[in-house]
């Protein structure tokens, strides 16, 4: 099975400081890594390759920098990683990063599944998973936390919802992207790290994938960023304790007749 | 001249320490309080490929060479410094003898084994009467037939309880001193050869250390560790490579001895603000900074040389001499600047304490150590 997962690379945090001056993430630093998500997406496609045989391609749009994200996957074993770094990708928000990797997927080939993270921690949007599925005119699914059944044409899979998990079955090709909880991501090992540096990663630009150039980067972008700021922290909650279940509730009663609440 | 890291090593440090700081530290303490045996870390380990990075491929290894290898004993022992001792003990002193010694044949049969963890392996040396001074050895092996028999006793053998194979100092010649003494290998399931109760120690209490019973253990010829005779140069061979992964896990304390202080010393407060305002507790934590990078250094100088085919027995000695000495004064200044919840199990210092002091007596006294340099000085 011909798998392509697509990575970011994002600071180690998850309490990105914010410059209150200027409105942007304090990078300084901050060691980057592979956002978490995102090795929980290569393990779920590292598992089907090792069930099915097949390939792993990794995939990321960033700076240079952005190599040693691509090269730790390739040190938990993926086969193939491929980098996408253009000045003229720069600003991208989720509909041109989207777009983009969208369009590096076909340079690919012609992928029977494409993994995600459900989100990346720094901009926490969940969009360009499911932007990726649009431009391709893919099906997918999301919040995925169990893969139950690979068949050749399709997906079985638990998607998780607001108060429960509901079962799909996802035709292929699809893009899947994965909850935290669908697997524990294997640490890389000695041997794949020492060839993931033998490696060479080739690096495409907006012209080798065929980009049109108003669709990516700032131009391409649909929305702005207006402001960035840190929401000012609230009050903590108040706990309730007691002996039984009954004891607490009465406790609450009282608070909530006490507030005229009800 | 160059003081940076390979992009590998880099990495290997990153991946070493991630996997440290989230399966290993968060049981150490629980693993040192019961004594209890990794096995689970230790498969990862194996599977993670950290018991080959100073092998070579053809043997499962990754050829990352020793400075690679170093690295991440120094951050396994950071958690969990019984982890470190049983790694290292593994790969320096058990396997490496064969990997050096043994002939092509033992080396397909046992190196593959060993990298990739599915066989433990252990250095028996010391005996009751011969610890620093190799000469009083008293174990035998006696040639008949097609095997060698060896009968005698080792002690204060690590991993020997959880390991497949050891690697075994005889008398092949008496009254041939050093020159009699030769190195054989030996499966642990070989019949006639037992282990003790694991000893009751001080620190490194997850780490498995035994006493060794042979009795007429027979073996096949082919068992011989490279030639007869030659035993003793063997393991000063082992032996050098081995004082660097304990400089190497001796690092690792030092460090953990500092981490602690310092997050320890920002947190308590006393006379209205915490202690790291202090000048008496900021000149320790600088003195523990300072012995650590100084103690990391050397241990990478000793493994930049190896790994570069240059002699290295002298920095080997004085990596592992600083490394410990330096170890067990921050872990003693830890376990100060802690004061009364220094001695106590809820932190973590005071295991370190217990675990550094052996740094400066395994695999050659902090005496011994001062003899070899003393001795490579040309005394």
């Amino acid at each position: 099975m011909e798998i392509i997962v697509c990575i970011k690379q994002v600071p180690d945090t998850t309490e990105v400081k914010i410059d209150p001056v200027k409105g942007t993430l304090i990078r300084e630093g901050v060691p980057s890594i592979v956002n978490p998500f995102d090795k929980n997406a290569l393990e779920a496609a590292l598992q089907i390759r090792e069930q099915k045989g097949g390939k792993v391609t990794v995939l990321t749009m960033g700076p240079p920098q952005a190599v040693d994200a691509l090269r730790e996957c390739l040190a938990m074993g993926a086969d193939e990683a491929v980098l996408l770094s253009d000045r003229a990708f720069a600003g991208a928000d989720s509909w041109a990063t989207s777009y983009t990797l969208a369009k590096a997927i076909e340079k690919v080939g012609k992928p029977e599944l494409i993994f995600c993270g459900k989100q990346a921690i720094d901009g926490d949007t969940a969009q360009v998973g499911p932007g990726i599925a649009e431009h391709l005119g893919l099906p997918q699914a999301t919040y995925v936390q169990k893969i139950r059944e690979v068949q050749s044409e399709q997906l079985l899979v638990e998607r998780a919802i607001e108060g429960g998990y509901e079962v799909i079955t996802v035709p292929l090709p699809a893009m899947i992207a994965v909850e935290k909880s669908i697997n524990e991501p294997r640490f890389p090992t000695m041997m794949g790290t020492m060839k993931a540096h033998k490696k060479t990663i080739p690096t495409w630009s907006a012209a080798d994938i065929g980009a049109e150039a108003d669709k990516i980067g700032l131009d391409g972008s649909c929305t702005q960023v207006k402001r960035v700021f840190a929401p000012e922290r609230k009050g903590q909650g108040e706990m309730l304790t007691g002996e039984t279940e009954n004891e607490v509730c009465l406790l609450l009663l009282e608070k909530l007749q006490g507030a005229k609440i009800v | 001249m160059n003081f940076q890291l390979s992009e590998e090593q880099a990495m290997i440090q990153k991946i070493v320490r991630d996997f440290a700081e989230k399966e290993l530290a968060p049981i150490a303490a629980e693993l040192d309080e019961k004594g209890e045996f990794p096995h689970a870390i230790i498969n990862k380990m194996g599977e993670m490929g950290l018991f080959g990075l100073p092998f070579s491929e053809e043997y499962g290894g990754s050829g990352a060479g020793c400075l690679s290898y170093v690295i991440a004993v120094e951050e396994i022992s950071r958690a969990c410094a019984s982890t470190g001792i049983t790694y290292a003990a593994h790969c320096s002193i058990g396997t490496a003898p064969i990997y050096l010694f043994g002939t092509e044949e033992i080396k397909k049969k046992w190196l593959p084994l060993c990298v990739q963890g599915k066989a433990l392996a252990s250095f028996g040396l010391t005996e009751a009467n011969a610890g620093s001074d190799a000469c009083g050895t008293q174990t035998t092996a006696v040639p008949e037939g097609d095997e060698w028999i060896l009968n005698g006793s080792k002690c204060f053998i690590t991993n020997v309880g959880v390991a497949k194979i050891a690697v075994i100092t005889a008398v092949t010649e008496k009254g041939q001193g050093t020159r009699g003494i030769s190195a054989f290998i030996v499966p642990t399931d070989t019949p006639g050869f037992s282990v003790g109760q694991p000893y009751n120690k001080l620190g490194l209490k997850a780490s498995d250390t035994r006493e060794i019973i042979l009795e007429n253990v027979r073996i096949p010829k082919e068992n011989l560790l490279g030639k007869q005779g030659e035993g003793f140069k063997q393991f000063l061979v082992a032996l050098d490579g081995g004082r660097i992964s304990i400089g190497a896990l001796s690092v690792g304390i030092a460090q953990a001895c500092l981490d602690a202080s310092l997050k320890y010393a920002k947190e308590r407060e006393q006379f209205g603000q915490p202690i790291s305002k202090f000048q008496a507790i900021q000149f320790k934590l600088a003195d523990m900074k300072m012995k650590t990078e100084l103690a990391r250094l050397m241990v990478y100088k000793a493994a930049w040389l190896k790994d570069n085919g240059k002699p290295f027995s002298s920095e080997a000695a004085i990596a592992k001499l600083y490394a410990s000495e330096s170890c067990m004064q921050n872990a003693s200044e830890a376990v100060q600047i802690h004061g009364g919840y220094g001695y106590m199990k809820e932190y973590p210092v005071e295991r370190y304490m217990r675990d550094a002091k052996l740094m400066e007596i395994g695999e050659g006294t902090s005496e011994i150590q001062r003899m070899v340099i003393a001795r490579l000085l040309g005394c």
